[in-house]
């Protein structure tokens, strides 16, 4: 293990991370909120020494990343970015527990959106941008933000970025690493922005409307209303939900439109796939619910909204769908674990590593019956080999002991039933967000102890890294130096 | 640029490891999931997996806007078809590995002009006619040669007892009685280009430019052997020893090959009427000897395994075989064969790589000046790189004493109406000269690069 560059990479996330936190910082002094701009400048300038210490003495940019340190790099960068991007929160006295600003950051840079906040309305305008900004930063990886905007001269930066992007495999839209990570935000940039637009047409306040696209960009889910986005107009309900569904997209189909190949980016088989998952569930569900509701196009919009929200493990919600019978809510659970389209900003298990799995599976039943018969895996009209097709089955296994482990950490000492461990678990390691019972759309985790915060915060950091950069901090050989 | 490379073998991959370096946008398409998985782990290049002769293969590596597709294959008529194809759906240019001895110079040009491939490049040929150079001259360890052989460089490496230990480069041409020029030095790791004033010690590597009839009066000022090899043990009976082979009959030096494989060697036979084939091992001393090893006046091990032409060789030189040369692929055994003081090695993949890397940057300078010739000197440390010049205020007409260089640039030669003047400080470059640069730290894209700006 390389020491020096995996300190130095984690001091320039620091330093990127106290310049953007002068940007809340701004917006807290446009409001006259001095407390939180000083809190907000004061973080800044400890995430600016830490960085220049990592940096300066600690590291050295000796351009030796391969693997090992590129998920050392990922995996660090990202605890000591929430570490310190929990300050504000804590110093400002807006959150006076540390875990809870920690547990509150990672939701954030993990676009999680699960909250501990009892009354977000009563937060300053600089936090709550803050909060809500994490979301966008998290969602695209701030490695791929450094990437963007540094020139690497070792290509072996792929190991980086292989490991903060979702999916089974990370491939890149063009030839260099560095105009690969700006188209990407470039997409990400322009999509937002025309969210934004959107609302305000629609009649949301510019902060509200920026707030809101940061949370649906980043497959967030953080709100500034306590019942998150119930009591807007249809009208945003729908542009959210959409858009919701749009970042859930792989970005690679982005920039196949971009470049006219929309043959191949409407032959995606994934897409199709999430698509349908999409549209069955809005249908069950509008059915299952419709009774409730007095026309049929709330009915059609409210399920469509929380599927949308769920699948693409947002988080947003304009109903308490706790409240919806099990049969809904059933579909809900299993849409959190499927989760949107690899190389997007959301989490869960991705819709293409479900296809590979049945694929596999159908595979070996087949082989079972014709025990000589010789069959390959296809996905997008290639053929998998057996490394990828392992890598995903592995994969699936850890995801699911690692799901249990987490349901079991935080059911010590927990007084919540089954119902609400299960989906607290579920909703933080597939980085959603809200969960059914008591930590439903319309309550949050706050009522939950300080271990249990800590375990579910390392349970949305496993999420949105997918799983191994985390894990193989935990594991001793991986520290060794030989 | 936007390059694509089809097929990552030892030379793609070598091109590959090159052109990064000089800033391209590099697509590697290979069928082996492996080969390409690897490459992009080390290299910021996009990988394709694939059969560079499936147009759908084609088009995801973007071959329509592509400036230059290269496919240095296995196979000559993948490459031929591959680069036949990428020309049809867009690539400006071509560039196709073909090696088989019977694509013969008639054939070639045809399928060229047919194909509309802009360049075909036979690693083996000119692997041979960079060891038949040698050859002709075995004091030194590498010659490059320049506009038809107007200039040469080569790279000769000092010995303890050389004439040259202890001599200031200004006194060379005093002393020896010939218009050379020392135009960079390899000492230790470190390769710089030297001054007047600096001072030659045993075991430098140095590179000499000058014209063949000054270097030939160089060496024998020096004492060094400069007889041509009239007698040459080949082992191994590849397309390298075919080519060299035939190169060297037709000057009337008597070769022997020296192959393994009886199907091989009758082939050849056929092929090579003057060389004497023999079947055997060569990795058998008793054979080498029986067959001349120690009467042989040079030695080249041409098999496909470099480790056996490293062990071969040194046995060779053990036997005082007044030249030794060995064949080695592998960068590694590369540097550690002339750590074990085999100091003339040749490698095909580094050839084809220097060419393409030449040919890439007259490409992106087709404007300016634009790049003739390079060769990468001092173990790929120093560049040197012929130009063709322009019209250029700033460069033409100057005496050489008044252009601002930048540091570690050296104009090696001037080629003007077929003769060649080694420059001193009141020789000017007019436009239609070729001027020969040798640079140790840089990347000359054009004549102009060498100012100081």
């Amino acid at each position: 293990m390389n020491h020096k560059i995996v300190s130095y990479m984690v001091g320039r996330i620091l330093q990127i991370e106290a310049a953007l936190l002068l940007l809340p910082c701004l917006i807290s002094l446009i409001y006259t909120e001095w407390h939180s701009s000083l809190a907000l400048l004061a973080s800044a300038l400890i995430a600016f020494v830490i960085g220049c210490v990592c940096t300066h003495l600690l590291g050295k940019n000796d351009k030796m990343i391969f693997a090992k340190e590129g998920f050392a790099i990922v995996a660090l960068a990202w605890i000591s970015m929430s570490l310190v991007g929990a300050l504000p929160f804590y110093i400002s006295r807006e959150i006076p527990k540390f875990v809870d600003a920690f547990f509150e950051t990672v939701s954030g840079f993990t676009t999680t959106g699960a909250s501990i906040l009892t009354n977000v309305e009563k937060m300053s305008r600089g936090l709550l941008f803050w909060r809500s900004f994490t979301h966008w930063i998290g969602g695209m990886g701030v490695l791929v933000f450094v990437m963007a905007i540094f020139p690497q001269e070792s290509g072996r930066s792929i190991h980086i970025m292989r490991a903060e992007m979702p999916g089974p495999s990370v491939g890149k839209l063009v030839p260099r690493i560095r105009t690969t990570a700006k188209l990407l935000y470039i997409i990400y940039i322009v999509m937002t922005v025309v969210q934004i637009v959107l609302m305000l047409f629609g009649g949301m306040p510019l902060f509200a409307s920026v707030l809101h696209a940061f949370g649906t960009a980043g497959t967030g889910g953080f709100g500034i209303l306590n019942d998150s986005i119930a009591s807007y107009s249809p009208y945003l309900q729908w542009v959210i939900a959409i858009f919701m569904l749009l970042f859930g997209i792989n970005f690679n189909l982005y920039y196949l439109f971009l470049i006219k190949h929309f043959r191949a980016a409407l032959k995606s088989t994934e897409l199709w796939v999430y698509l349908g998952i999409v549209a069955v569930s809005t249908t069950i569900i509008t059915f299952n619910i419709y009774n409730t509701f007095n026309t049929f196009s709330d009915a059609v919009r409210t399920s469509f909204f929380q599927v949308s929200s769920i699948m693409t493990t947002t988080g947003f919600a304009t109903a308490d769908f706790n409240l919806w019978p099990s049969l809904s809510k059933t579909i809900l659970l299993t849409l959190m674990f499927i989760g949107s389209c690899a190389g997007s900003t959301g989490g869960g298990i991705k819709v293409s590593r479900i296809i590979i799995v049945m694929k596999t599976i159908f595979r070996d039943i087949k082989r079972m019956l014709h025990p000589r018969s010789v069959g390959s895996v296809k996905f997008e009209g290639k053929i998998l080999d057996l490394h990828t097709t392992n890598g995903v089955s592995v994969y699936f296994a850890i995801y699911f002991i690692l799901f249990f482990i987490i349901l079991l950490l935080i059911s010590f000492g927990s007084a919540f039933d089954i119902e609400t461990n299960f989906s607290a678990a579920a909703a933080c390691f597939n980085n959603i967000g809200p969960g059914l019972g008591a930590v439903g759309p319309t309550s949050n985790f706050a009522a939950y102890t300080g271990f249990s915060k800590i375990v579910l915060s390392f349970a949305m950091l496993l999420g949105r890294l997918e799983i191994f950069p985390i894990l193989l901090i935990f594991t001793p050989i991986f520290w060794k130096k030989k | 640029m936007k390059i694509i490379i089809s097929g990552c073998g030892k030379i793609g991959s070598t091109i590959i490891s090159n052109l990064v370096e000089e800033n391209h946008d590099i697509v590697a398409i290979d069928s082996n999931p492996a080969v390409v998985a690897e490459l992009t782990n080390i290299y910021d290049i996009m990988g394709i997996c694939g059969n560079g002769a499936d147009s759908d293969i084609l088009d995801e590596a973007g071959v329509s806007d592509a400036d230059l597709f290269v496919s240095v294959a296995g196979s000559d008529e993948l490459n031929m078809i591959s680069c036949f194809l990428a020309k049809k759906l867009g690539a400006k240019h071509t560039v196709a590995r073909i090696s088989t001895p019977e694509y013969n110079d008639k054939s070639l040009a045809i399928m060229k002009q047919h194909l509309e491939i802009s360049l075909t490049i036979n690693p083996e040929r000119l692997a041979a006619h960079d060891l038949f150079n040698v050859l002709k001259f075995p004091s030194a360890v590498k010659i490059e040669s320049f506009s038809r052989r107007y200039l040469e460089i080569i790279e000769i490496k000092l010995k303890d007892d050389s004439l040259l230990d202890g001599v200031k480069l200004m006194d060379i041409r005093t002393k020896f009685n010939a218009k050379v020029l020392v135009c960079c030095i390899q000492r230790g790791d470190e390769v710089f280009i030297p001054n007047g004033t600096f001072v030659l010690k045993s075991g430098d590597k140095i590179g000499v430019a000058a014209t063949h009839q000054e270097l030939l009066k160089f060496f024998k000022a020096l004492g060094r052997s400069q007889k041509m090899a009239k007698d040459v043990m080949l082992l191994g009976g590849g397309r390298i020893s075919y080519y060299l082979a035939d190169l060297l009959t037709d000057i009337g030096t008597s070769v022997k090959i020296i192959e393994i494989d009886e199907k091989v060697c009758e082939t050849l036979s056929e092929g090579l009427t003057k060389a004497t084939i023999i079947h055997g091992d060569g990795a058998q001393q008793e054979l080498l000897i029986e067959e001349g090893l120690l009467t042989t006046d040079a030695f080249v091990s041409l098999t496909g395994m470099d480790e056996e032409n490293i062990l071969i060789s040194i046995f060779a030189q053990s036997q005082n075989v007044p030249k030794v040369i060995a064949k080695v692929n592998r960068d590694e055994l590369y540097a550690m064969a002339g750590k074990l003081g085999l100091d003339s090695l040749v490698s095909p993949k580094k050839i084809v790589s220097d060419l393409i890397i030449s040919y890439a940057r007259a490409l992106q300078n087709s404007m300016g000046s634009s790049v003739e010739t390079l060769y990468k000197l001092m173990d790929d440390k120093a560049e040197a790189l012929e130009f063709n010049v322009i019209e250029n205020p700033e460069l033409v007409n100057i005496p050489l004493k008044d252009l601002k260089l930048k540091a570690n640039i050296l104009i090696g030669g001037i080629i003007r109406n077929r003769k060649t003047i080694i420059p001193g400080g009141n020789d000017i470059i007019s436009a239609g000269d070729k001027v020969v640069v040798i640079a140790a730290n840089h990347k000359l894209q054009d004549l102009s690069d060498i100012l100081e700006k």
